[in-house]
């Protein structure tokens, strides 16, 4: 016997299955979402292309210098010193998290634990 | 025929973990005697109707191939990936994990990484890909792929004939390819040229025209079983009558012929008329009909239904309501999986229902027939037999699962707890060893010829190696199967591996404990042996 | 021989696109036209080869019976082994194809002096299944790059797959898994004589494709890191198709890991690895087992011609009269007309 109803229920499933993305999408599609970058400042304190790629490994290094040896400068490329600090160094510039960190991260599906310590520019503002 | 080696020497350098330094595509293999079966007298496909290559052997430096050999064989198999999903799935799918690789008994008994099932399809499998696939041709060997030449075709001949259909291979496979229906259908392959064995297609035609595989004419039937029933005149003081071709009659009961002549399947016949008589069943057997088994099924597809085709028009003939079939491993597998489709529907007959207890076999009540072990358990469930199962005293019995009945039905309970009532002493054998993970008589599927006598004895060991274990640490002395061919050839399996051990069928035992109604007291049992206690009084 | 064919056809797969990307520019093509063309090839081919299973029809029902048949009702039969209604097959195909239950069954035979023996050997169950489980994962966590409003099924999945936050960013599980697994079934191949001896090249290339994929995405993430930015907006666009190549810098290794991923796929389709979508046509596992109970349609059995009553009666008329057996001339009349 051929079977064909449930071959072509097959086929279906292996449709539905392997075109997800684009079920999921379907009706919805929509550009992505911008991170805002920084008006005022248009240098981050590493090269841009550095800094898109590699800024969790960037933090990380900043916390363990800071916390586990104690130090507290940071010097980039150029030779200019930064504090490192996620709170006032990052975020003076970068003072919106929602709008900075979260339209890439929630995208991406990335789920840092920053926040768990440190608190956003908004939370901030709320305290002053 | 060569000499066969002692027990001791037969394995000697066997290793399942060193595999040869060639290539298998570079190892031709190996006709020397005792090793390979002897090909088809023309005269038998003559008789049948069907291409032969005259007189020859595959021992031959050159077969006897026609011109066109190349494009028939070709063509035929194209043809079978048309008409068997089965076979095109299996020749796709395998991703050689190597699970299949030490469950073969050929493999265990030979060491001979072609009986690994994997390579056994692979055998088939490159020739497709070299001759089908543009990749396949492009890479060649890497990609598993070759051209099918003279030497394939001798190397099909020797492993689909070392191959019992058994299919423990495909319980194992992640994918369920059974290499059996591989075997299967390059047997038919091979028959569009005329190429078989001479020892399975002789019982085919006797089956064909005469009505059961070893050739018994009606009259020598009839005599047969008069002469069985003068037997059990003796052992029970009872005389009893077998109805034969009787019309009308409830049940048609259609067994292996080999029950109605050869030891020790003779044995199970008295068991059956045993208890056809305790009950008082309206049955016959019939003449025509005379074979449960078939060797149609291990040469030629069509064959199979050729010689079966029989029993329907005999049952419809007699206007018997039902069939049972008596023990037969393939013979269960070929009607449980393939009479439905070939034969149906059996309007003409009714569902069966016992006549005794009752019980209606809904399991059966499309195909119309009910396996005699199904049968008599329900029987004894329904404590409708008076039973002495001390009378199997002096035995201590194991029950080996045929291939067939395990992986190609699924009976396992119903002679188990027929076991259970007849005898005090049944043990199993090791768990994997039975059940669904039997072994093989190492002979099955038409494999059961004098020439081939090493390589059955190999293909056999791990079964007989199993029932060595019982019979040292149980002192099993007797070994019960529901299968003809296993009661011949592990008869045979026995003798050069455990030499203690005979060979019986589940019905022997039944007519040993039936007690029966007007019976003298029964010193021997079906064998004339002494029963327990009675050993001075023979 | 085999292994190192395979290892010098990934080699030529890996020079592919550091030739075309990085030598000739071709950006475009190994960014948009080659995942398309291979996404299609994988799409139809597959489906190609679903439709040229269907199309020969299983003619008998050879169902594996790993269990006791369902017969007499006070017996127990075994519903997962010996299926007798379509649910209890609809369950041995689950276990088959999500857990396999065939392969957990594995024994390994072996003498022990003259005794054969078999003990159990669930490593190859256990290797097969943390790769195929872990691909599936992967595969579903990946999500993320071609859907915009991202399932929050899959935010647990990759938040349950992070769990042990090992490293920055963390480690996920299943990428340790599928190399595991993948190394064990690539290992076992060149280590167990009898799988050595029947691999071909066509074995062990999928494996060390596989493992390239895994391995130059994992390098992605934890050391070699490229813009993920841009690849989503790559990747969200050709799922979307409206495929642009972006402005960010992709990274060599993301064009190698696609262009990995695209042989795959085009590969698949015509390999062994068709056995995904194969094992559910699988007619030893996917048939009930009541042979008995209903009718299975054959779509090409044709009549035979064989010996019938009639003629075996006019053959043994003789000897059956001699012996008493009786004659029956009325069938024989009746089935001569």
């Amino acid at each position: 016997m051929y079977n064909t109803n449930k071959v072509i229920i097959g086929i279906i499933v292996f449709i539905i299955f392997f075109a997800m993305p684009f079920w999921l999408n379907f009706g919805k599609v929509e550009a992505l979402p911008k991170p805002e970058l920084p008006k005022e400042e248009k240098k981050c304190i590493e090269d841009t292309d550095y800094m898109k790629a590699y800024h969790m490994k960037f933090l990380d290094e900043w916390r363990k210098t800071k916390v586990r040896e104690g130090k507290v400068n940071y010097i980039n490329n150029e030779g200019k010193i930064y504090k490192m600090s996620l709170q006032r160094t990052c975020m003076k510039c970068h003072d919106n998290k929602e709008k900075f960190c979260d339209r890439c991260h929630k995208n991406l599906v990335v789920q840092p634990d920053c926040w768990k310590c440190h608190l956003a520019p908004e939370e901030v503002k709320k305290w002053q | 025929m060569s000499k066969l080696p002692k027990p001791d020497e037969l394995l000697q350098g066997l290793d399942l973990h060193r595999t040869p330094e060639k290539h298998w595509m570079d190892i031709k293999p190996d006709f020397s005697p005792g090793k390979y079966c002897y090909a088809v007298d023309p005269q038998v496909m003559i008789d049948l109707g069907r291409p032969n290559l005259g007189k020859w052997q595959p021992t031959d430096e050159k077969w006897p191939l026609p011109e066109d050999w190349k494009e028939r064989l070709l063509k035929a198999i194209r043809d079978r990936m048309e008409r068997f999903r089965s076979f095109k799935l299996f020749m796709d799918i395998c991703v050689r994990c190597g699970a299949c690789a030490d469950k073969c008994h050929f493999f265990l008994g030979t060491g001979d990484p072609k009986n690994m099932p994997v390579l056994r399809a692979e055998l088939i499998r490159s020739v497709i890909k070299g001759e089908f696939s543009f990749f396949g041709r492009l890479f060649g060997r890497v990609a598993g792929a070759r051209p099918l030449t003279e030497e394939v075709l001798k190397e099909w001949y020797m492993y689909f004939y070392q191959c019992t259909e058994c299919r423990r291979c495909s319980v194992f496979c992640p994918y369920g390819i059974d290499t059996a229906e591989v075997t299967i259908i390059m047997r038919d392959i091979l028959h569009e040229l005329g190429i078989a064995l001479d020892w399975a297609m002789k019982p085919l035609r006797n089956s064909h025209f005469i009505g059961n595989h070893l050739g018994l004419q009606p009259h020598t039937i009839k005599e047969n079983i008069e002469f069985l029933m003068s037997d059990i005149a003796e052992i029970t003081g009872l005389n009893i009558e077998v109805p034969i071709n009787k019309k009308g009659a409830e049940v048609l009961f259609v067994t292996p012929s080999a029950d109605f002549f050869a030891d020790p399947g003779i044995y199970t016949f008295m068991g059956y008329v045993l208890l056809f008589h305790h009950i008082g069943l309206d049955y016959t057997i019939s003449t025509y009909a005379s074979e449960g088994g078939n060797f149609g099924f291990f040469n030629a597809i069509e064959f199979s239904k050729k010689l079966h085709s029989k029993i329907y028009e005999e049952a419809k003939r007699l206007k018997v309501k039902w069939i049972i079939g008596g023990e037969c491993g393939h013979q269960w597998r070929f009607w449980h999986q393939y009479h439905g489709t070939m034969f149906g529907p059996f309007d003409y007959l009714e569902v069966p229902k016992s006549p005794i207890t009752g019980t209606v076999f809904e399991h059966a009540k499309y195909h119309k027939a009910v396996h005699i072990c199904e049968f008599t358990a329900d029987l004894i469930a329904h404590n409708k037999l008076k039973l002495d199962p001390s009378r199997n005293d002096h035995i201590v019995v194991t029950f080996h699962d045929s291939c067939n009945t395990s992986r190609g039905m699924g009976i396992f309970e119903e002679p188990r707890f027929i076991l259970r009532n007849v005898c005090n002493n049944f043990v199993e054998m090791p768990e994997n060893t039975i059940r669904e993970k039997t072994f093989c008589c190492g002979s099955g599927s038409g494999l059961n010829t004098d020439e081939y006598m090493e390589i059955r004895m190999r293909g056999g060991f791990p079964r007989a190696n199993a029932v060595e274990y019982v019979h040292k640490n149980y002192g099993v002395n007797t070994l019960v199967a529901i299968c003809a061919i296993d009661r011949a050839t592990l008869t045979a399996l026995m003798k050069y591996w455990v030499p203690d051990v005979v060979v019986a069928g589940v019905h022997e035992l039944v007519g040993n404990a039936l007690i029966m109604e007007g019976e003298k007291e029964r010193t021997t049992d079906l064998r004339y042996r002494p029963l327990k206690g009675m050993e001075e009084e023979v | 021989m085999n292994l190192i064919f395979s290892l010098i056809v990934l080699a030529i797969l890996i020079l592919i696109p550091l030739m075309g990307v990085g030598v000739l520019g071709l950006n475009s093509l190994f960014a948009i036209f080659i995942p398309y063309l291979a996404f299609a090839i994988f799409f139809f081919g597959l489906i190609y080869r679903i439709i040229g299973w269907a199309r020969s029809p299983q003619p008998y029902k050879i169902t594996t019976t790993c269990g006791q048949q369902k017969s007499l009702s006070w017996i127990k039969h075994s519903r997962l082994e010996s299926p007798a209604s379509s649910w209890e097959v609809y369950l041995r195909m689950f276990f088959e194809v999500f857990l396999f239950r065939s392969l957990f069954r594995n024994l390994r035979a072996d003498f022990d002096g003259k005794r054969l023996i078999y003990g159990s050997a669930k490593w190859l169950w256990l290797g097969a299944i943390l790769f195929h489980l872990s691909f599936l994962v992967i595969m579903i966590r990946h999500l993320r790059f071609f859907v915009n409003d991202i399932p929050s099924i899959v935010q647990k999945i990759s938040a349950v797959d992070s769990f042990f936050q090992l490293g920055l960013p963390p480690i996920y599980i299943t990428n340790l898994l599928i190399l595991a697994g993948l190394g064990f079934l690539l290992l076992r191949r060149l280590v167990d004589a009898k799988v050595n001896y029947l691999s071909y090249a066509s074995d062990y290339f999928p494996l060390l494709l596989i493992i390239s994929i895994a391995l130059t995405g994992i390098l992605m993430r934890l050391y070699v890191k490229p813009d993920l930015y841009a690849i989503k907006q790559l990747t969200y666009g050709l799922a979307t198709f409206n495929p642009a190549l972006p402005k960010g810098n992709l990274s060599m290794l993301f064009y190698i890991h696609l262009f990995l991923v695209s042989s795959l796929a085009a590969y698949f389709p015509f390999s062994k690895l068709v056995h995904m979508v194969g094992v559910f046509f699988s007619p030893t596992r996917n048939m009930p087992n009541d042979n008995r109970m209903s009718r299975h349609i054959n779509p090409w059995e044709y009549p035979v011609k064989y010996v019938t009553y009639a003629e075996w009666q006019e053959k043994f008329r003789d000897v059956m009269e001699e012996a008493g057996i009786p004659i029956d001339e009325e069938w024989a009349n009746v089935a001569q007309k």
